[in-house]
């Protein structure tokens, strides 16, 4: 028997008993896990559940943290503020998760459908880019320039409506000023920030899709807009439904754009949830009660994450049919 | 997976055979221009007013084109702000805490891609789940350890945060691309003799190298971003990071908007930077996660 033959035998035999092969000194793998397992549970579980901890408690960061029980969520749940940040939260929901998600997809196949084919790929990458752009940025630099922007006096964004539009110094808004049109104007902010996300995500899927698919709706005479709307919703089902749970999660998580931009204000008009627990850990020191807060938006979070799993068990199972 | 899309996309769209362009799809073109113009329109103030001088703001209005640009503003806060120290502290933190997240990530998606061991999905679920905890569920109990173990205050302590927070995220995109690592080479390194750790070094870690300078690039600028853990931990000036420095600072040039404006653009300019020179990556980062 030659030397090929027999490593050929070998190879065949080993891909026979290739799970058993595989198994075998399973056991030295755990040494890998260990090391970033470790920390993390130390870091960032140990973390939360003392978080879980104080929150049963009344500390002001000093001493010794004396257990009240269920006290500060029962306290929670009769602040009215508690409640208006997270409507405030939900509200983002919309300006980053579902409006982006819906401008992004249109954006996306707008670009690699339509300018792509007809201006080249560069054409469709600089603009891809150009809309990225704020995503790129700190947030907090972000909350500076529009700040700068919406200035009531000095920003431009008032200055273009007096000097081009020609509207009154007297009627113009106080964009981040006035108590009901702050939020809206942080909304319109967080889309500007958000859809850049998206259309990377979405016109990464479309270049993942058959181009012979759309080859074939255009021989058989359909528009630009059936194909979009048969075609492509359809194939970017499954990225529409992991952009629009991965941004919520960031909708609720919102913090530092309302820390430089608003504070959280006027009054209580921009509340968030993040900046809520932020403000009772260090500027009254109610620790326990922002404890408390940060627990029930991580629990929210946390039913969030096992839907965005459990669907993408689903698209796995999906896959692994095919 | 991202890998096979990057080399889908350009063979896909030939720039050589471009379709006849149409009256309409000029006005198309010229609606997106407008739209992307409009997007990039707040940095193009930012820099429009960093170099103007005050006396012509007050004049000319913010939307005018600067009539005698000058770099005063810019130089005086890169000055004031003592900018360099905190582009040296966002940098140095971002990298070590990057390298800490890549190394600890690789580690255990070797275990779970390559090793199989036994429980890695319940691993990758709690993994899962830890990267959309919120950070103010864990800031109070990090500000208190960092009191107690003399890390306040000091820049290690972001450095430790950053690098073990994103120890999940990173396991989880690994993982994925080592679960489609081909079995054959694995098979044959084994029968070569190769242990577990012959085989990451010789084996896993060439093949899998640009997969994971992808991953340090967009761990390095999310850490670059951070604000929240900076802005309890370092209270010091000189500690600062530069997105945490200038939005604190800024709250003093209120009565100038130029200088506000200067401020605005230097915090921006390294994240233009890098995302200039990292685009490709970065872009491949972010969809590697969701494509999947």
């Amino acid at each position: 028997m030659s030397a090929a033959t027999v490593s050929k035998d070998v190879k065949q035999k080993a891909g026979k008993a290739r799970q058993t092969s595989l198994d075998k000194g399973k056991g030295q793998y755990y040494a890998y896990l260990l090391p970033g397992l470790l920390a993390f549970t130390i870091v960032i579980v140990g973390s939360f559940l003392f978080n879980i901890y104080i929150s049963f408690t009344r500390w002001n960061g000093l001493g010794a943290p004396r257990w009240i029980g269920t006290k500060n969520y029962e306290n929670l749940f009769v602040d009215s503020v508690f409640w208006e940040s997270f409507l405030h939260a939900f509200m983002f929901i919309g300006a980053m998760s579902i409006v982006p998600t819906f401008l992004g997809v249109f954006v996306a196949s707008m670009l690699f459908d339509y300018i792509a084919p007809r201006f080249g790929n560069g054409a469709a990458a600089f603009m891809r880019a150009g809309f990225y752009m704020p995503q790129v940025i700190p947030l907090t630099i972000t909350g500076v320039i529009w700040v700068w922007l919406l200035n009531p006096v000095s920003g431009v964004i008032n200055n273009f409506l007096t000097g081009v539009l020609g509207i009154n110094k007297d009627v113009t808004p106080n964009w981040l000023g006035d108590e009901n049109l702050a939020i809206w104007s942080l909304s319109v902010i967080m889309v500007w920030i958000q859809i850049g996300y998206t259309i990377v995500i979405f016109m990464s899927g479309l270049s993942r899709l058959d181009p012979s698919l759309t080859e074939a709706a255009q021989l058989d005479g359909a528009t630009w807009f059936q194909r979009f709307r048969i075609i492509i919703l359809a194939q970017l089902a499954p990225e529409i439904g992991v952009v629009l749970l991965t941004t919520m999660v960031a909708a609720l998580k919102v913090f530092a754009p309302v820390y430089v931009m608003t504070g959280g204000g006027p009054g209580t008009s921009t509340q968030v949830p993040a900046y809520f627990s932020y403000f009772h850990f260090f500027t009254t020191h109610k620790v326990g009660y922002g404890a408390a807060v940060a627990t029930i938006l991580a629990l929210l979070l946390t039913v969030l994450a096992i839907v965005i799993l459990q669907i993408q068990n689903k698209q796995q199972a999906k896959e692994n049919q095919r | 997976m991202s890998t096979t899309t990057a080399e889908k996309a350009p063979k896909k769209l030939k720039t050589s055979a471009l379709k006849p362009r149409s009256f309409v799809s000029w006005v198309t073109f010229a609606f997106m221009s407008v739209a992307v113009i409009t997007w990039l329109f707040p940095f193009w103030m930012a820099v429009a007013n960093a170099i103007k001088t005050p006396q012509d703001f007050l004049e000319q209005g913010p939307l005018a084109w600067p009539a005698h640009p000058t770099f005063e503003h810019i130089v005086k806060f890169w000055n004031d702000s003592n900018f360099p120290l905190k582009f040296w502290n966002s940098t140095w933190t971002s990298l070590a805490a990057a390298a800490i997240t890549v190394l600890l990530g690789f580690l255990t998606a070797y275990a779970i891609g390559i090793g199989k061991i036994k429980g890695r999905t319940w691993i990758l679920g709690v993994f899962m789940v830890a990267f959309t905890i919120p950070q103010e569920a864990l800031i109070y109990p990090m500000y208190n350890a960092a009191k107690k173990l003399n890390l306040y205050d000091n820049l290690l302590s972001i450095v430790l945060i950053f690098g073990i927070s994103g120890v999940a995220f990173a396991t989880y995109l690994i993982s994925s691309v080592l679960n489609e690592f081909p079995v054959e080479v694995l098979e044959a390194a084994k029968i070569d003799g190769a242990n577990a750790w012959r085989m990451m070094v010789d084996v896993v870690l060439p093949i899998l190298r640009p997969t994971l300078m992808v991953i340090t690039v967009m761990v390095f600028i999310y850490n670059w971003n951070e604000f929240l853990i900076p802005l309890v931990l370092l209270p010091s000036n000189d500690n600062q990071t530069v997105s945490l420095g200038i939005a604190l600072t800024v709250g003093q040039w209120t009565a100038e908007p130029t200088a506000r404006a200067a401020a605005a653009l230097l915090g921006a300019l390294p994240s233009i930077l890098f995302f200039v020179i990292f685009q490709r990556s970065l872009m491949r980062g972010v969809t590697m996660g969701s494509s999947k």
